[in-house]
């Protein structure tokens, strides 16, 4: 059996997650403790890729990342390859709408730390960055934890997008969720059995660990 | 539960008129060619009530063997009728070749000498190809059978894109991401359509039909079976031509 496809998938999910992590940490800051009128905008924005078909999405993605799109062109005009039908193509159309996944559990993670440990962590002399990453990240650890695996895992399933933006190149962006449609549609069933079960198990335990280890994280417990 | 019990009584009320709706028919069709069939749909007459339902001839295939209320399947291929025949779904007697589609290398934004050599077309300089997937779409995998017959699969092996079906290869095209795609003639045939294109000879590829069948639970429906035999008449062979699909059986 080709597993190809599956190391795509996965390398895919875990760049996907960390560029989702390190984006969506700020937006989702910002969005928990602003009081500007654009949050409202942003956060519509943000939910966006949970209510659009994935079709619509990748069509939109197609015509912006191509060579003719606004975001394609430059890239092209910077480095000579086109962004769509590339990894690199794949990662920035799956941090796109997995966002959502990452950005909601963040902010309510860092709405239900509030600003009370943070301006105690000022008092006590902490610098801005400083009470993030000594206080308010770890009392945030479940919020993390649940964007990381969701982000993962929605990665992993997605398959109207990733097959427009990245062409279903095989050993480039062939990814497991495409590879098993295939084998549905070509009724060569024992083959998508053997990957659709194993995804299947791979994303219950992933969901059932997350639900384990935020049982085990105290709610309030901040880090000496 | 007020509700209910109307939808029930709507429900009932529309089942009693069930012999009045005698001339309906209900059509399962390959997405590509849902155009076509609604022209022939209105060319074979206003008293009988026909209802499209489209979607990927594998999709379809699924629904009917799992008992969809279909009366008359039109495929992309032969194969998939051929298996309804042949499990006892469908009157396999019934099986023909509606329409074959014309296959055409296509550019969005160059202009393409009608007859010029599909080899010369395709330069070191391309940087994209797109085309269905063979393993799932008929065009797609004329589309292989060209490129190899033309010898130039193997170069173009690593440049391939493939759409699920000859829609996405289409839009990888129309979207500026591929320079050149294997599409239908159907597809491009349009004067509003950007580019150009050349015919791929169709002695490169087996021939793309498009089979119909009558269903089982056609069988007993007069409306389904003459819309079956209209699909095979000259004026419905002739409006399908002009959707650029062959249909000279």
């Amino acid at each position: 059996m080709d597993l190809g496809p599956v190391w795509i998938s996965l390398k895919l999910a875990s760049v996907t997650v960390v560029v989702l992590i390190l984006i969506g940490t700020p937006l989702a800051w910002w969005l928990a403790f602003t009081r500007s009128r654009w949050r409202a905008i942003v956060e519509a924005l943000v939910a966006l890729p949970l209510v659009l078909p994935p079709t619509v999405l990748g069509f939109y993605l197609l015509i912006l990342l191509g060579p003719a799109g606004p975001v394609g062109r430059f890239w092209v005009q910077l480095t000579g390859d086109t962004l769509t039908f590339s990894f690199l193509g794949l990662v920035i159309a799956s941090v796109l709408y997995s966002f959502p996944f990452a950005v909601q559990p963040l902010q309510s993670a860092f709405e239900s730390v509030g600003r009370a440990p943070l301006e105690a962590a000022a008092t006590l002399g902490a610098s801005p960055i400083d009470a993030f990453v000594r206080v308010a990240s770890p009392l945030a650890l479940r919020g993390y934890v649940t964007a990381i695996v969701l982000g993962f895992a929605h990665t992993l399933g997605e398959f109207g997008v990733v097959l427009m933006v990245g062409g279903n190149i095989p050993g480039v962006t062939k990814v497991v969720s495409i590879a098993i449609y295939e084998q549905v549609e070509t009724l060569t069933y024992s083959q998508a059995h053997y990957l659709s079960a194993g995804l299947l198990a791979f994303s219950f335990v992933v969901l059932l660990l997350v639900y384990v280890i935020n049982r085990r994280i105290p709610i309030n417990r901040i880090q000496a | 539960m007020r509700f209910i019990g109307r939808a029930i009584f709507v429900l009932s009320a529309l089942a009693g008129t069930g012999p009045l709706c005698a001339e309906s028919v209900a059509v399962a069709v390959a997405a590509n060619f849902r155009v076509p069939m609604q022209a022939l749909v209105e060319a074979f007459g206003g008293h009988h009530e026909v209802t499209l339902i489209s979607g990927s001839t594998g999709g379809l295939y699924a629904q009917i063997v799992n008992g969809a209320p279909y009366d008359v399947f039109i495929a992309a291929d032969s194969e998939r009728p051929r298996l309804l025949g042949q499990s006892g779904l469908a009157a396999a007697a019934t099986q023909f070749t509606v329409a074959s589609g014309q296959l055409v290398l296509w550019s969005a934004n160059r202009e393409l000498q009608p007859n010029a050599d599909i080899r010369d077309l395709l330069g070191d300089d391309i940087r994209f190809l797109a085309i269905a997937n063979p393993a799932l779409a008929p065009y797609g995998e004329a589309a292989r059978q060209s490129l190899v017959q033309l010898g130039i699969w193997e170069k173009f092996a690593s440049r391939l894109v493939y759409g699920t079906n000859v829609a996405q290869a289409y839009a990888m095209v129309a979207t500026g991401n591929a320079e050149f795609g294997l599409v239908a003639l159907s597809q491009v045939m349009d004067e509003k359509t950007p580019g150009s294109y050349v015919i791929v000879p169709s002695t490169l590829h087996e021939p793309i039909n498009q089979d119909a069948i009558l269903l089982n639970r056609g069988a007993g429906n007069p409306a389904a079976t003459s819309l079956i035999e209209f699909l095979s008449s000259s004026p419905a062979r002739s409006l399908i031509r002009q959707f650029g699909y062959r249909a000279d059986l």
